[in-house]
């Protein structure tokens, strides 16, 4: 600990209670921050962490409770309001202006006095500060480059020089390292641990268990919305934290008989997409679970568009049932027998302001009316099918599919490619950031499918999933395959190594496969 | 738009290049630079191949008569970029012109004697509350852009004919002093009219380019959702853009009055948000935001000017005049799409070795 | 708004906004029995029943490019060049009839496939090149009201055959105009089409969420491509029933129409940026400005004037559509 335990915390929240619709996603919550120390938070998806940070940073109001900062009550009405308090809230995706450059991206909107707003900007003074800011964070970017293009890693530091630039007291870091390399997180922590030796309190939070025993004082771990407990790093083996964090054996998850896999279904030889992966080659087979491992970005969506034709490889070969094929449109693929759950679920796997029938026939509209024709009769009766087989809470099958929950979201996702008869299914993610239960009725249903003799390729990062689901593990990284392991030689330690391109041994001792819980879209709706 | 753009935001390149500094910079100075100095060739290739086939076209009375023309497109095309820059529209302005220029016109009808000088502020006050009545509906209402603008497009003019009762203004209504501005000069033998446009871009330019309020107006029209989170006062910025936007109508309202002698509801402005709007657009104004300059925006408007009087001089019909623009238009947003697609290709190429 | 009512009042009004967000249209219908109360105030000629059939051929063409600006705007796009595209297929038509004395049976088929392929060029530069439909349509505004004008400048063109002009005065039962008639008829088909079949499913989809639509299968391109050929489709048709009405083709025609064009869709409950919206809306949007149009010119309001009505209903129903999704939402 840094910070000698009389004085009062720099900040301190109490009591924070936040829920969005019926779900209570913060229930009297209490977290601290010290003048000089990285604080982690730790949780599954869902637990809260981020709609915590987001509250403190002024981007949600909570329901209940209180922030003191200095031991004075504060209040944090928008994002703004906590910048001049001096919170810095770094988002997990950037917010930058891809059309400015980088010295404009770290100054803008912080100064909207209307004295400030009047005075001409002295750009030379103003690009000399910039660089200045980059030069103390050590960071090798030209102050006047354009924001476009620039990598995730670089647009972090451009917002962590903003938050210098107001002398921010206190940093609050959500996923900072969930898209970076291991050199770039590397970066990352060096600037951290200088931001704090100067005194800065931050809050971290990251699903790498390993990052966070490397780089916190203090860990606090959240599950469901509420607080299970605070410990120094110090005496706190990453063991007992999974414990905490879980609450659950990692038995419970659905263990599936292994059949003896049948025909190939998919083979695919040395693809390749400029820019994106190379020398991709794989096999699924009928009845087995593929699995594919890896970082997040390292090309493994990439691999799944390009076999779904969203955005086919520029060479390679494909084979479906052992015929050659051309994949270049999803319709083709359809066509096929292929399917695909995208990571994305709102953005691209579902058209939220459709009903649940409309979201469930989409794919298969054409199949299901030859004529034309749509016959909303037939469609209730499929989307009532679906929701009695998957087991989906709705209201009514007419209800917006915005309204549901993720996990029923994905279960109408999931239903929609059913429909449509796949004999190869590409599951992107699929259980990222729905609950417990609707990931086990996924889990069942994958088993089903496999039983019917169809072929999976399951990408995940929740490596325990994978481990437990899949007959064969892949393991990508930046953009090359880089291990294939049988269900029986994979271990977490093994598949962990391949993804990141280092030795088991460089991790923490005992490290489990937890640490490598995905990096989700978000812990709130 | 597409899923794989889509991507590029959401998920690193794998591979990416670690060069400080990257390649989007490149891409975007590059595609930038391109098109302004495509334009500036462009305008120079018309007005060569004009002076070749008749060397008339560079004649000082001509130039002079290039020159009158374009004031007025530029005065408003400016405001109409800023508009564009923030992720909206403005198709108002013909109307907000023609409303500006018609009271004014009956003002001098009634009042010979008025002072220009009050006429002119006068006619910048109407034309900032036409904009400020858009800012707001926008703005605050939360009405796209595009409704707004068209809705006020149609109540500008129909005002335009209740004010007028549907009669024209004609150039004997007019004050000698009202048509001087844009015949006399106060140095250097250059007219009023082309002086106020240049204030006008120099202000332009000074309040984009070095206030903090010009920045911001970049900013939201680049990331509407982070620069709100930013703090920046999103809805303030956008009010002011078309507020800003209608000031300019209202002034170019008075010099048209001055420029061509009369003021005729039905005609006057009609079109003209279509002639100011291809300009900012082939100027390198982006319709989805973030990007347009003033030097892209001048260079567009002296396009259109040059295109207009080269038709002339040559003796091709002026018939032809519509047709080109939208024809300008399309290769406009073509080339720029394509270079785009191109040079990011380029890019991915380079980043995989 | 609802300050007059008593506070239980409140509770009733979030469920008719419930009522009316899931079906915007049943405010236009609202909106059309209030403008037609006014009209028949303003001049007790106007509820003359010849009269208000009578009146319908003069915006009936607005309503023929309104049906199928409701399928591109749906789409998540815009057309602003179907009052362009119309005037150029008017301006071709009589070329190739007056001017090249081919048979008008043929000249109709040639209009019609003319101002298809029109809307495909639109489509093609935002379905292939993915150009933003705002520009390319402001371009090719200016391009084929520009090209009409390069043909036939200042002059205009007749000399049609005479079961060609006048469609308007062909009335059923002594009644209803046939431009009226063809108007409800493709209302009705289009309606179907939209509302039931894959490929108007196809057309929400893509408006809703494009990249949704393209994971599904849906072949985005081809559907915008489809859109826009409508589009230019009913340019063609647009163009047959003016020139028949007015007798004449001149580069002019139509012009500035896009806007009543949009502003019949937007004010039918269509969303301006796609995904949602009902072809019924639209045509009732269409009677309402029509009768009000009328209403007001039985009443010796100039037309140019009628322009601030427009306006301000168009303001004022998405106003109030902001409104009753505010109210919904709570």
């Amino acid at each position: 600990m840094s910070a000698s335990k009389s004085e009062p915390p720099l900040l301190r929240a109490r009591g924070i209670c936040k829920s969005f619709g019926i779900v209570r996603v913060l229930d009297e919550v209490k977290f601290e921050l010290n003048t000089g120390e990285v604080h982690s938070l730790l949780g599954e998806n869902g637990a809260g962490k981020s709609t915590l940070l987001k509250i403190l940073g002024g981007v949600h109001q909570p329901e209940k409770g209180e922030v003191l900062l200095d031991g004075t009550p504060a209040s944090i009405p928008s994002p703004q309001a906590a910048r001049e308090l001096g919170i810095a809230l770094i988002h997990q995706e950037p917010l930058t202006f891809p059309d400015l450059d980088v010295t404009e991206n770290i100054f803008l909107g912080h100064n909207s006095t209307w004295r400030s707003r009047l005075r001409p900007i002295d750009w030379k003074s103003r690009y000399r500060e910039a660089r200045r800011l980059l030069d103390s964070l050590g960071v090798k970017l030209n102050p006047r480059s354009r924001m476009f293009g620039l990598s995730t890693a670089d647009q972090q530091m451009v917002e962590m020089a903003g938050a210098l630039s107001q002398n921010a007291r206190v940093l609050l870091m959500d996923e900072p390292t969930a898209s970076l390399t291991p050199d770039e997180t590397r970066e990352l922590f060096r600037i951290v641990g200088q931001l704090r030796r100067s005194g800065t309190a931050i809050a971290f939070i990251s699903h790498r268990l390993e990052e966070v025993f490397e780089i916190s004082d203090r860990i606090t771990i959240l599950r469901d919305g509420q607080l299970v407990a605070t410990r120094d790093r110090e005496g706190t083996s990453p063991d007992e934290v999974i414990g905490m964090m879980v609450g659950r054996p990692l038995e419970k998850f659905f263990a599936r008989p292994r059949a003896e896999p049948g025909k190939p279904l998919l083979q695919v030889q040395n693809l390749s997409l400029t820019g994106r992966f190379a020398g991709i080659s794989l096999e699924v087979r009928a009845g087995e679970i593929v699995g594919v491992a890896g970082l997040v970005g390292a090309g493994r969506t990439d691999v799944a568009n390009a076999l779904f034709g969203i955005r086919p490889a520029d060479t390679g070969n494909i084979r479906v049932r052992e015929k050659n094929v051309a994949l270049r449109t999803p319709a083709e693929a359809i066509r096929l027998g292929l399917a695909c759950v995208p990571e994305d679920r709102q953005h691209h796997g579902l058209v939220l302001p459709f009903q649940v029938t409309q979201n469930t026939t989409l794919a298969a509209l054409r199949r299901l009316f030859p004529w034309g024709r749509v016959r909303p009769g037939k469609e209730r009766e499929l989307a009532e099918t679906y929701r009695d087989r998957l087991d989906i809470e709705l209201r009514a099958v007419d209800q917006p599919t915005r309204e549901l929950s993720g996990g029923n979201q994905q279960k109408v996702v999931l239903s929609k490619w059913l429909l449509t008869e796949p004999e190869i299914l590409i599951l992107d993610e699929p259980t990222r950031g729905i609950d417990v239960g609707a990931k086990q009725e996924v889990h069942r249903l994958m088993g089903e499918l496999c039983r019917q003799g169809k072929g999976i390729l399951l990408i995940s990062s929740d490596l325990p999933e994978i481990l437990a689901l899949s007959d064969r593990i892949l393991v990508m990284r930046e953009g090359r395959l880089t291990g294939h392991f049988t269900h029986d030689e994979a271990t977490a330690e093994k598949v962990m190594g391949a993804a990141t391109g280092q030795t088991p041994t460089g991790a923490p001792a005992g490290a489990p496969p937890e640490s490598s819980e995905p990096r989700h879209a978000g812990d709130n709706p | 738009m597409t899923p794989d753009s889509r991507r590029t935001s959401t998920a690193p390149e794998p591979l990416a290049s670690r060069q400080p500094g990257g390649g989007g910079r490149f891409v975007a100075a590059t595609v930038l630079r391109f098109r302004e100095l495509g334009i500036a060739v462009f305008v120079l290739l018309i007005v060569g191949v004009a002076t070749l086939i008749d060397p008339r076209f560079l004649d000082p009375s001509n130039l002079r008569n290039i020159l009158l023309y374009i004031p007025l497109i530029t005065i408003v095309a400016m405001g109409q970029m800023m508009v564009i820059v923030s992720r909206n529209i403005d198709l108002s302005v013909g109307s907000s012109l023609a409303l500006s220029a018609i009271i004014v016109g009956y003002l001098f009808v009634h009042h010979p004697d008025f002072p220009i000088w009050a006429a002119a502020i006068l006619a910048v006050l109407i034309g900032t509350v036409l904009g400020a009545i858009n800012g707001v509906l926008v703005a605050w209402a939360g009405i796209p852009a595009i409704i707004v603008t068209l809705a006020t497009m149609s109540i500008y003019r129909g005002l335009v004919f209740i004010v007028s009762g549907g009669s024209q203004v004609s150039g004997g209504d007019l004050p000698v002093e009202l048509i001087a501005l844009s015949r006399t000069s106060p140095v250097f033998g250059i007219p009023w009219i082309i002086l106020l446009a240049v204030a006008v871009v120099l202000l332009t330019y000074l309040l984009l380019r070095y206030t903090e309020t010009g920045r911001e107006i970049y900013a939201i029209g680049s990331n509407p959702e982070a620069a709100a989170l930013r703090g920046i006062p999103v809805k303030f910025n956008v009010f002011l853009v078309f507020t800003l936007c209608g000031a300019a109508a209202g002034l170019a309202g008075i010099l048209y009055a001055s420029r061509f002698g009369y003021v005729n509801p039905g005609n006057t402005g009609v079109n003209f948000e279509l002639i100011v709007i291809s300009a900012a657009i082939i100027g390198g104004a982006n319709v989805f935001g973030g990007s347009g300059t003033v030097q892209g925006t001048l260079l567009g408007c002296l396009l259109i000017g040059v295109i207009h009087i080269a038709l002339a001089v040559l003796g091709i019909s002026a018939s032809w005049q519509t047709a080109l623009y939208g024809l300008t238009i399309l290769l406009a947003v073509s080339l720029d799409a394509i270079l785009h697609r191109r040079l990011r290709k380029h890019k991915e190429g380079a980043t995989m070795t | 708004m609802n300050d007059l009512k008593p506070p239980p009042g409140n509770e009733r009004w979030r469920s008719l906004a419930k009522w009316i967000g899931r079906r915007p249209e049943s405010l236009t219908l609202l909106i059309l029995g209030v403008a037609f109360g006014v009209s028949s105030l303003l001049s007790p000629y106007f509820l003359d029943l010849y009269f208000i059939f009578d009146s319908t051929s003069l915006y009936i063409e607005i309503g023929i490019l309104a049906l199928a600006m409701t399928f591109v705007i749906i789409s998540g796009n815009i057309d602003l060049s179907v009052a362009s595209g119309l005037a150029l297929v008017a301006v071709v038509t009589a070329m190739l009839h007056v001017q090249l004395g081919l048979p008008m049976e043929l000249v109709i088929v040639l209009a019609l496939a003319f101002g298809t392929l029109l809307g495909l060029f639109n489509g093609l530069l935002v379905a292939k090149l993915g150009l933003p439909s705002l520009a390319v349509t402001l371009g090719t505004l200016a391009l084929y009201r520009g090209v009409a004008q390069i043909f036939l400048g200042d002059h205009s063109l007749s000399g049609f055959p005479e079961w060609f002009v006048g469609a308007d005065f062909i009335k059923a039962g002594g009644l209803v105009p046939l431009p009226l008639i063809i108007f409800l008829l493709l209302a009705l088909v289009l309606g179907l089409l939209l509302h039931k079949t894959v490929l108007g499913r196809y057309v929400y989809a893509v408006g809703a969420n494009e990249a949704a639509a393209r994971y599904a299968g849906i072949p985005v391109d081809r559907v915008k491509l489809a859109v826009f050929a409508l589009s230019g489709l009913m340019m063609g048709v647009g163009a047959l029933l003016m020139v028949s009405r007015l007798g004449v083709a001149r580069y002019d025609l139509a012009i500035g129409h896009e806007l009543a064009v949009v502003t019949t869709v937007v004010l039918g409950g269509v969303h301006i940026y796609g995904g949602r919206g009902a072809l019924f809306g639209v045509v009732i949007a269409l009677f309402i400005i029509g009768f009000l149009r009328s209403g007001m010119g039985v009443a010796n309001i100039p037309s140019e004037n009628q322009l601030v009505v427009i306006g301000i209903l168009l303001l004022a129903a998405v106003a109030l559509g902001n409104v009753m999704e505010k109210l919904r939402k709570q």
